[in-house]
């Protein structure tokens, strides 16, 4: 369980983490969703006590993190998996970190094993690929059998494999019992793997609530029509109670309406349908849409933002 | 790697010991042990630690056996011996600043925080394990020094007609070949102080080198009557005073110019002590 209250970070004139408030449960993996540059890494250093807070705290199981009696029991968190001497062995390395809390020696085996690295495990990780170094990071974050796992952007640079196995990990640690706190920036990731999301933009926190909701409160049912009458069609679904925007293809979006009033209206209104398409906006476009204002570093090309349109959550008739 | 793929794997098929007491030095002792003796650096560094020190006390050593002529009364054949010390101060100084940077340069200290966040605790074992392993290094280099150097000045006199090698019962000889062990540690201290400090390999060993060499070279371009007042407290000149067996009076004593070397190593310390608490990892 971790805990934040009214978390801040100023770095210099940039407010890195403004006001964060929010609890990670556990039993269940918690996304941590923002776009780059959001605050997510900060906020995971805050938990650690890399970085001091400006203002608030942060707490794991009840207290700081730094006061912990034995750290590695606590929390196990990937943060950057290059964080290794390169020249030390993958053995050499996690018996290191073993020794600090008191873990025996033998766990040093067993971590390697569970990440697949014993071939490696006398080699120097300075040869290591990115998900060799990944595995070795989840390893040791496995060492102290914690019940806190953190982990920042896991599948980064990983092969579909690589990306299987963590998530697959994540959600039996979750099982477990444990308490999951995986960061990252594509919506797309947390839809796979998370039950529950916090979401940040520019620091501040945007979203608190299980995948579900977030589903269902921010993707928009539309629907595709082609129809040889554009005009008179989008007049009567706008007299209906929906928005409709010309595609430019010959089709029309329509915001508002059930697929089934759609057709129902153009029926009554003896309009010819080419086609009429169910399509639900993804969790990625409601991610951006969400995050469009908490952007630090736009690209220099403006992305369409469906957001200009009047949002009109249809009940249907 | 397939097979890890199928059976996702979790943490606990074996259940850890439960935990005792708190996590603390002893574990982070033994933790700094591990990793300075699994990164080769160490052995190259200590390797060339003892080759350079031995080597040039060996080379020193023999051109006063060469040359007795040179070998006035003030000659002192266990500084002689030692003469190595000068250049092993430099490896020292590396090992020192590379004790903890290299955790900074390679992201490792952010992992070593992670397993454990009590910044005392790991802070206290870095500086216990390379002073001891400075020391005993220091020590072994010393006497395989002073021993190589007097075998080879043996059986040679001077023109006065004295032998030109001592040995460790003459008159200052022990407490001069163990500080020479001292002084290497205490240089190694300043330089792991300077580290923790500037969190930078190459700045880190500017900085010990700027301290111990070229600072009492610049003094010498001061006025001769300040100079005789300021060379003595360079941290150097201060130092060298523990490894010499006829002290010159215009310097301090063995132990008060050892005193304020240490000083200087526990000023770079406390102060590198103070930013490791406060700074962001």
């Amino acid at each position: 369980m971790i805990e934040a209250r009214g978390l801040t970070k100023r770095y210099g004139s940039t407010l890195a983490v403004d006001q964060l408030s929010f609890s990670v449960e556990p039993g269940r993996v918690t996304g941590f969703l923002g776009p780059n540059g959001a605050g997510k890494t900060t906020t995971m250093r805050m938990i650690l006590g890399l970085d001091r807070p400006t203002a608030g705290t942060v707490t794991v199981a009840g207290k700081a993190f730094s006061r912990a009696d034995h750290p590695m029991r606590e929390v196990g968190a990937l943060l950057d998996a290059r964080a290794v001497h390169g020249g030390r062995s993958a053995y050499n390395h996690l018996l290191c970190l073993a020794q600090t809390n008191d873990l025996p020696a033998r766990r040093v085996g067993e971590v390697l094993e569970l990440t697949g690295l014993s071939e490696v495990a006398k080699k120097r990780t300075k040869g290591f690929s990115l998900g060799m170094g990944q595995r070795l990071g989840i390893a040791a974050a496995l060492l102290g059998d914690p019940r806190v796992l953190m982990f920042d952007e896991p599948v980064n640079g990983l092969d579909p494999e690589g990306i299987l196995w963590i998530r697959n990990l994540m959600k039996a640690l979750a099982a477990e019992g444990r308490t999951i706190f995986v960061s990252s920036h594509l919506m797309s990731e947390m839809e796979n793997t998370a039950d529950h999301l916090i979401v940040i933009g520019r620091g501040r926190l945007i979203a608190d609530c299980t995948v579900a909701e977030f589903i269902e409160q921010n993707s928009r049912q539309t629907v595709r029509v082609r129809t040889p009458d554009q005009g008179p069609l989008s007049a009567v679904l706008a007299a209906g109670g929906a928005s409709v925007r010309d595609e430019g293809d010959g089709s029309l979006l329509v915001t508002g309406l059930t697929p089934a009033r759609v057709g129902d209206l153009a029926f009554e209104h003896s309009i010819r349908l080419h086609e009429l398409a169910p399509a639900r906006a993804s969790l990625e476009e409601a991610f951006m849409e969400l995050t469009a204002g908490a952007v630090e570093f736009h690209a220099g090309v403006p992305v369409g933002n469906p957001a200009d349109e009047p949002v009109t959550v249809g009940k249907g008739s | 790697m397939s097979t890890v793929t199928a059976a996702p794997a979790t943490g606990s098929r074996v259940a850890l010991p439960p935990a005792r007491g708190r996590s603390g030095l002893a574990g982070a002792i033994r933790s700094e042990l591990t990793k300075i003796r699994s990164t080769r650096s160490t052995y190259w560094t200590l390797l060339a630690l003892v080759i350079v020190t031995v080597g040039l006390g060996a080379l020193v050593s023999f051109g006063a056996a060469q040359h007795p002529g040179d070998t006035g009364p003030g000659f002192d054949a266990t500084q002689r011996s030692l003469g190595g010390l000068y250049l092993s101060q430099l490896i020292i100084v590396v090992l020192g600043a590379l004790t903890i940077t290299s955790e900074y340069s390679t992201g490792m200290i952010r992992t070593s925080l992670t397993a454990q966040p009590r910044r005392g605790t790991l802070f206290a074992a870095k500086a216990i394990v390379f002073c001891a392993v400075s020391l005993a290094t220091g020590l072994v280099v010393s006497f395989l020094s002073f021993f190589v150097g007097q075998a080879i000045m043996s059986g040679h006199h001077s023109l006065a007609g004295f032998p030109l090698s001592v040995s460790l019962g003459d008159p200052n000889v022990l407490r001069a070949v163990i500080g020479g062990g001292l002084f290497l540690a205490a240089c190694g201290m300043l330089s792991f102080g300077l580290g923790m400090m500037l969190r930078h390999t190459a700045g880190a060993i500017t900085a010990a080198i700027g301290l111990l060499f070229v600072l009492s070279v610049l003094v010498n371009f001061l006025p001769q009557s300040w100079q005789d007042h300021i060379d003595k407290w360079m941290p150097a000149i201060a130092g060298t005073q523990i490894w010499a067996t006829k002290p010159d009076p215009s310097f301090l004593g063995p132990w008060t110019g050892f005193a304020v070397l240490c000083g200087y190593a526990a000023a770079a310390m406390i102060a590198g002590w103070i930013l490791f608490q406060r700074r962001d990892a």
